[in-house]
């Protein structure tokens, strides 16, 4: 079995996030003419085991508590920073992707890195804690937008106040576009996800948007157009073309007859089940059709219970009424 | 019900497009190389067994939220398919075996051609 290698949410984020998105500012610095004595006291206090050292904003060294114990030993606890410090320090860049400082944590093995930015001001500093912090704010984030776009679609019935509100969807379908076929229909499919439609009523518009989308692709001289109008209690699916027209409707919907030519039969269309699918997923279904001037279908399918939660309100309507009586 | 990986691993299929769903349960089977027949009567978690190779495919497992879609006889989706299937989260599977030998595989794994009753 060959395995394909899966990217999650988490390994595209770690590529995406910048060093800057997650870094810790305002982080605790010495400079290079601090004495370690003075340096001892600062690490006790934070409670930390080593600091940056920054001279004019820039890093020019690192300091940890293992120098100050050197210091010590040497007696030489009054000597300032600099000369205890290390200087060829590992840092990253704040703009670039987490990644990177991935791949250094575990080639050096440190524990903590140094952010500076391009003129290598010290900007903060990198923990593996940050990391994992910042990829599950920016998880959360990515999934709270979902949320409220969801919640959005699903309401807009609501929102949006009028006798007859209606969300048009509209698309130009081009002839012997196979490779693009089904396209128009998953994304009316999808549209319809989001606003919360049942998963049933989701597969007969798929299967009667898709039939008709390859309608258009199969049959036509110049393609034409998929219009899905969605209401709250309906969904209108309206195919129309200018060309060639049917010769005899009653024929054409009768399952298993085909007009399509060989080559397209062998891609595995044109099995003459497409307007009998169109009719079996639809509640109601009209085609009218003259040669020479185009042809046009119309497939409505009925939502029940209603699409949204816009007649909630009326039972407590209803409640509130017999309160006040 | 079956997971897709055990299908997998049994029939020996080389997965392209999506390898996202490979713990997702199969439901039970289809085999046929017209388009508008596996529109018909595959369904939510089925297994669509085809000869089709097309871009087209990959437009009906996802429409009608396939399981995977069992490609036979060494048909091998184009680039452009394969980068679809991707995108929209449809599981390719590719024998170079017929789609007789296939649906017989599947149902000796107990896969049918209905969905169980609970």
């Amino acid at each position: 079995m060959s395995q394909v290698p899966q990217i999650t949410r988490i390994q595209e984020l770690i590529y995406e996030l910048p060093i800057e998105r997650v870094v810790t500012r305002n982080v605790i610095t010495v400079s290079p003419d601090t004495t370690m004595s003075e340096l001892k006291e600062i690490l006790r206090i934070n409670r930390i085991s080593g600091t940056p050292v920054v001279e004019g904003g820039r890093l020019v060294g690192i300091i940890s508590i293992e120098d100050l114990i050197k210091a010590l030993e040497s007696g030489d606890i009054q000597a300032p920073v600099r000369e205890r410090m290390a200087t060829r320090v590992i840092t990253v860049q704040a703009n670039e992707s987490v990644v990177e400082a991935v791949k250094k944590f575990a080639q050096y093995k440190v524990g903590r890195l140094p952010v500076v930015n391009e003129h290598g001001d010290l900007v903060g500093i990198l923990t593996g804690g940050d990391i994992t912090r910042g990829l599950l704010e920016a998880i959360g984030l990515d999934y709270h937008a979902e949320e409220i776009s969801r919640y959005r679609a699903r309401h807009i019935f609501e929102d949006i106040v009028s006798d007859q509100t209606g969300l048009i969807l509209r698309y130009h379908i081009k002839p012997r576009d196979f490779t693009g076929g089904g396209s128009a229909s998953s994304k009316i499919k999808r549209a319809l996800d989001r606003l919360g439609a049942p998963p049933l009523i989701q597969r007969r518009v798929a299967i009667a948007a898709y039939e008709a989308e390859m309608n258009l692709i199969i049959h036509t001289d110049n393609g034409g157009e998929l219009i899905a109008e969605i209401q709250p209690e309906v969904i209108r699916i309206v195919a129309t073309d200018n060309g060639p027209g049917i010769a005899d409707i009653e024929q054409a919907m009768q399952p298993g007859f085909s007009t399509a030519p060989n080559w397209i039969r062998e891609l595995g269309f044109g099995a003459g089940m497409g307007l009998a699918n169109i009719k079996k997923c639809s509640d109601s279904m009209k085609l009218e059709s003259q040669v020479g001037v185009g042809t046009r279908l119309e497939i409505v399918i009925r939502i029940q219970p209603v699409m949204s939660s816009g007649n909630a309100a009326r039972p407590s309507e209803g409640q509130q009424k017999q309160e006040t009586s | 019900m079956i997971a897709l990986a055990e299908i997998v691993q049994k029939l020996n299929l080389e997965v392209v497009g999506s390898a996202e769903n490979l713990d997702r349960r199969v439901v039970a089977g289809y085999a046929s190389d017209l388009l508008s027949c596996a529109m018909n009567r595959a369904k939510k978690d089925y297994v669509w067994v085809t000869l089709q190779s097309h871009a087209n495919v990959v437009a009906v497992a996802s429409l009608l939220d396939l399981a995977a879609v069992i490609i036979t006889e060494g048909n091998r989706p184009d680039d452009e398919t394969i980068a679809r299937a991707e995108s929209e989260g449809v599981c390719l599977l590719l024998t170079p075996k017929t789609t007789f030998t296939v649906v017989g595989e599947l149902t000796a794994l107990g896969v049918r051609g209905e969905p169980e009753q609970p």
